[in-house]
């Protein structure tokens, strides 16, 4: 399984041809208690970079974007009743949605787990 | 000057703490030429004796609500507010307060925000409401704005009896925002087919009731055909003294009800400061416009209320806001729910039968005043009546045998020729026998 | 003989026990349940006369069949009610309330009692005009002060608040630029700028670019022609701008954007730092609202009811939406309707005309003032902020060096680092101290801005109680007193409140059914 981040910390692992969304430990850390997720419907078609979804912590709305393009297959409904599941497992449990990959090659423009810490470190 | 503390010698030793020469040291960042060297070209300071004189004059060429026998509503009404309430919302503590950014030190307008969604929401048989929005078609404008967002649809059906200023301030903000809306022609007797505007395009159906011409309807059919669409209703009402006494729209299958609620607690100020009610689904209230307060505990595990879901709102989403509202009608609010909490059920009951039992009355006298026909089956307050010649002038020839006698229709509907016979005539729990008595007294002799 | 009746007059010994209070209550602060936990829906505290003798009911099959569950109170249990709350509440007659941006000055009594006066409140928006000449005279007199303190040709006077003029200048904005045949999609904003004018520009359909600041915290014209094209409507600048400064290239943007065929729209909620030194009509504005409930001193009354006019440029004056005033030698009259010539309203803000109750106001205190009191009155506010500034800024940090500011002074938290104070805290700290916190955490330009206006309404006394204060907590935060602070307010109604469990699990309302669940838990 691969797994890759984005500069909008959000991580994703594909297995197959559906990749999983989450963001990542470390923005979750920085947004504090999350409250809530809006997450897309499923089946919306939309491509890298998009703003899909919005996680909001009480004074902040940030958006998610899709690091790669697809189809949305199926989406955590957990993360409607139990909005803090993204502060306790953000990148386990708290996993936003699933797509359908339409364009494989957007992968190569993400980074690699060690990439992305560096890029943590290097921006605070 | 009286309201400015700091005296002379003040401003000396402050400018020298500062280290300027002058005052216009600091506004060095105006570009020269556009500083001011002189005052503008407005009267000097006044005494607050002059002052009284001075708005006296300009007050004492109205005619007040209160000096005569008044019918007039079409949106506003003239009601008793008991004198507790303006007692309270002048207390400091709630007058000079700011939007409750820091809950610690403003659980009191926290507290009464929370009190006030609990009763519109009770009131309009909804799950929840707002802390208020700037009047009744401000907030039937926000509804509609909402509804698009949460059906992704921008058609809004208004029926023909809306309230054409709440029409028009639809149509103001959706024609600005490149939203389209189909507003059916009015109906003085209320019959409308406002279901075969409906399609699937449509994302909501505005209908008012009481209408502006004062009939009531039953939402529940409409509702049914609405939400067949996908589309969602919007309730409207300007009269809230009504929801003491007929079915709330929340009960007829509303998903957003909307109103004016100057009747309780608020003067009629001639058009403003009045209050806009909200109310939703609480499925819908992340699409909600507005001021929310919600109830929580402090540090020390204590009751407590803060202003909540605040991610909605223009000072954190700013251009992805649900709007760009954020001041409300704060003491406006606390006047309404200060009076409903004297009210209470049974006094809102009371008040609201009084009111029916006044326009019936009156109604009936009207017509049989010979050439004058009351063209409502249905009412609560306020109804249409049809008079010989022009609205207008008969109007006015009231006013000048000193009875204010309604509303003229094509005051708000002028392109309507068809409506020009037309007065909406109100009557609420201020109006006595002698007053009705004049009323008909006086439109004889005019007529 | 020796008579030793009576109470003691010593203080007494006094013990050093905390006490807890059996009725939950500390002496004058009391706390208060909600009004659904002590009313009564079969209670009322309105003596109503019996309804006349029915009629036949006209409501048809529509008469409401279920209870409402609004309970009631009597008249004294009211008044208690919310005396008490109140007394949960900081006021500007409590103390310093310097809310940078919100211009919390002394609300004058004498406003709140003309705009009673019956000829003014008891007054309906659809009488006949012959019988309301004087309030139309008013709103026309107040449209001349506004006109003659911005330097403009017009003003729209229906708005309600300050976001909803911003509206109604943007619509004006845009009327003219479709009147004038093209389309244009864009508005530029400074990153500094009120969330309102995103959002306002946004609900209208404008796609908002951001316009960064420079150094010093103002807006750097080269920026702005940089994003000038013939797609930009309007630029939304406010002026003094969030940081409390004077746009210093205001005329050379004005200018800029003019050429670029857009409209200046100044946000003017910082207006009341130069009504009287400069008018925004000479500085090449458009549209600029009014916030009445700053400049003017109408009061915030907890979040409203405000009032938002609009002054208006020659070129966007057609646009004005209706009603407006028109005086002519019939007198004056209210216009309802498009038609008029010359006249092509864009539309209607709302019901009715307007905040009437809030212009009497705002009148009240203009002519209370004069031209000679609102200039001093610019004036005091300015020296106030500056002189806060001067004494604070060894202490604090200023973001954008040492240079005047207008009405507010902004610092940033640079000053705290290491101390393990945020500016929340030092805010909270700032509430057992006796004064209303400043504005936290806005612009967001700045890191953990703290932005204070003091207004022209603090006597010298007063600011220096206030400066001594801000000194004494600056230096308990650098001392490594982080304590005092993470648990502060220690001396208020509540102390912190949990808004992520509110933000979490939302409860906005009581409900009986859930409190017969708490009841049985």
């Amino acid at each position: 399984m691969t797994e890759r981040f984005t500069k909008d910390h959000e991580w994703v692992r594909i297995d197959g041809d559906v990749a999983t969304v989450g963001i990542t430990n470390h923005a979750q850390s920085q947004l504090g208690d999350v409250v809530f997720v809006e997450l897309p419907e499923v089946g919306r078609k939309a491509a890298q970079g998009d703003a899909v979804a919005v996680v909001e912590s009480v004074k902040a709305a940030s958006d998610i974007f899709l690091p790669i393009a697809g189809e949305v297959v199926e989406v955590n409904g957990d993360l409607t009743g139990q909005p803090a599941l993204v502060n306790e497992d953000a990148e386990g449990k708290a996993w936003f949605f699933k797509i359908k990959v339409s364009n494989a090659a957007d992968l190569d423009k993400l980074m690699d787990r060690a990439a992305y810490d560096a890029f943590v470190k290097e921006n605070g | 000057m009286r309201y400015l503390p700091l005296s002379d010698a003040d401003r000396q030793a402050m400018l020298a703490r500062v280290g300027v020469a002058d005052i216009d040291a600091l506004f060095a960042n105006v570009p020269k030429d556009k500083l001011l060297s002189g005052l503008v070209d407005l009267p000097r300071a006044k005494s607050e004796l002059a002052v009284e004189r001075e708005l006296a004059r300009f007050a004492s060429r109205n005619v007040a609500a209160g000096a005569v026998p008044f019918f007039v509503g079409a949106g506003a009404y003239k009601h008793h507010v008991p004198a507790t309430v303006d007692h309270l919302i002048q207390r400091s503590e709630f007058l000079t307060s700011y939007t409750p950014y820091q809950p610690e030190i403003a659980q009191g307008t926290l507290q009464y925000l929370y009190e006030f969604q609990t009763q519109v929401a009770m009131l309009t048989g909804m799950e929840v409401a707002n802390a208020s929005m700037y009047d009744g078609s401000t907030a039937a404008s926000e509804a509609v704005l909402m509804a698009h967002r949460q059906t992704r649809r921008h058609k809004a059906v208004l029926a023909g009896n809306l309230h054409p200023h709440y029409r028009e301030t639809i149509e103001t903000v959706s024609r600005m925002a490149g939203n389209e809306v189909v507003a059916l022609p009015p109906s003085p007797t209320g019959v409308e087919d406002i279901a075969a505007a409906i399609d699937k395009t449509v994302s909501c159906v505005v209908v008012q009731t009481p209408d502006f011409f004062g009939n009531l309807h039953d939402l529940t059919d409409l509702a049914a055909k609405v939400h067949a669409a996908g589309a969602l209703l919007i309730a409207v009402f300007t009269e809230v003294v009504s929801l003491g006494l007929v079915t709330p729209p929340g009960e007829m299958g509303a998903d957003i009800v909307v109103g004016e609620g100057q009747s309780i607690g608020n003067a009629l100020n001639f058009g403003g400061p009045y209050v806009g009610l909200f109310a939703t689904r609480q499925n819908l209230v992340r699409q909600m416009p507005g001021r929310l307060c919600g109830e929580t505990v402090d540090k020390d595990g204590r009751r407590g209320f803060v202003l909540t879901l605040s991610t909605r709102e223009q000072h954190i989403r700013r251009e992805k806001a649900t709007s760009n509202i954020c001041t409300n009608s704060g003491l406006c609010v606390l006047a309404f729910t200060i009076h409903m909490s004297l009210l209470g059920e049974a006094g809102l009951q009371r008040l609201a039968a009084t009111n029916h039992a006044n326009a019936v009355a009156l109604a009936e006298m009207l017509a049989n005043v010979p050439g004058v026909t009351v063209l409502n089956e249905t009412f609560f307050n306020e109804f249409t009546v049809k008079v010989p010649g022009k609205a207008d002038a008969v109007v006015e020839k009231l006013a000048a045998k000193g009875v204010l006698g309604g509303v003229p229709v094509s005051r708000l509907l002028p392109c309507k020729p068809e409506l020009a016979d037309l007065i909406l005539v109100a009557s609420t729990e201020v109006n006595t026998d002698e007053d009705r008595a004049a009323y008909v007294a006086a439109l004889k002799k005019v007529l | 003989m020796l008579n030793r009746q009576g109470r003691p007059t010593g203080p007494g010994e006094a013990g050093a026990r905390a006490v807890t209070t059996f009725s939950g209550n500390s002496g004058l602060s009391q706390d208060e349940p909600l009004l659904f936990e002590i009313g009564r829906t079969n209670v009322t505290g309105v003596d109503l006369e019996e309804p006349k003798s029915p009629g036949k009911s006209r409501l048809g099959k529509l008469a409401r069949r279920g209870g409402i569950g609004i309970p009631g109170l009597s008249e004294p249990e009211v008044m208690r009610h919310y005396v008490r709350l109140s007394q949960m509440n900081y006021g500007i007659d409590t103390g310093l309330f310097p809310l940078g941006s919100c211009t919390m000055k002394h609300n004058p009594r004498l406003n709140e009692k003309m705009a009673r006066l019956p000829g003014f409140a008891d007054v309906h928006p659809l009488q006949p005009q012959s019988t309301v000449q004087g309030a139309i005279a008013l709103i026309g007199e107040l449209s001349r002060w506004l006109q003659v303190l911005t330097g403009m040709p017009a003003v729209a006077m229906t708005p309600k608040a300050g976001a909803h003029g911003e509206l109604a200048g943007m619509m004006a904005i845009k009327a003219a630029i479709a009147a004038r045949g093209e389309k244009r999609s864009t508005v530029l904003v400074p990153e500094s700028a009120h969330g309102t004018n995103p959002a306002t520009a946004a609900l209208i359909g404008y796609r908002v670019v951001s316009v960064p600041a420079r150094a010093d915290g103002t807006v750097d014209p080269a920026e702005v022609r940089a994003r000038l094209n013939a797609d930009v409507a309007a630029i939304m600048l406010t002026n003094p701008n969030t940081c409390g400064l004077f746009e210093r290239d205001v005329v050379e943007i004005a200018a800029a954007v003019h050429e670029a065929g857009a409209f200046f729209y100044a946000d003017g909620a910082n207006f009341n730092a130069i009504v009287g030194k400069a008018r925004p009509g000479d500085l090449g504005v458009d549209a600029m609202h009014i916030n009445l409930h700053k400049t003017f001193s109408t009061p915030h009354g907890g979040g409203g009811p405000g009032a938002g006019p609009v002054v208006l440029s020659e070129a966007l004056a057609p646009f004005v939406p209706v009603p407006y005033v028109v005086a002519d030698a019939k007198g004056v009259r209210l216009v309802e309707h498009a038609g008029e010539p010359g006249a092509q309203p864009f539309g209607r803000m709302s019901a009715f005309h307007g905040q009437m109750g809030m212009f009497v106001r705002a009148m009240s205190y203009m002519l209370s003032h004069g031209a000679d009191g609102m200039r001093q009155a610019s004036e005091d506010a300015v020296l106030s902020a500056n002189y806060v500034k001067a004494s604070l800024q060894h202490v604090m940090s200023l973001p954008f060096g040492d240079q005047p500011c207008m009405h507010e002074v902004l610092f940033d938290d640079r000053w705290l680092e290491g101390t393990g104070v945020t500016t929340l805290d030092f805010a909270k700290a700032m509430i057992d101290e006796g004064f209303h916190p400043m504005t936290v955490y806005f612009p967001l330009v700045v890191h953990g801005a703290m932005l204070i206006e003091p207004t022209e309404s603090e006597s010298k006394h007063s600011l220096d109680r206030f400066i001594a204060s801000l000194d004494g907590l600056a230096r308990a935060a650098k001392a490594g007193d982080a304590d005092r602070f993470k648990s502060a307010p220690h001396f208020a109604p509540r102390r912190r409140l949990d808004e992520t469990k509110a933000a979490r699990e939302p409860k906005l309302r009581w409900s009986p059914q859930e409190a017969r669940k708490e009841a049985a838990e």
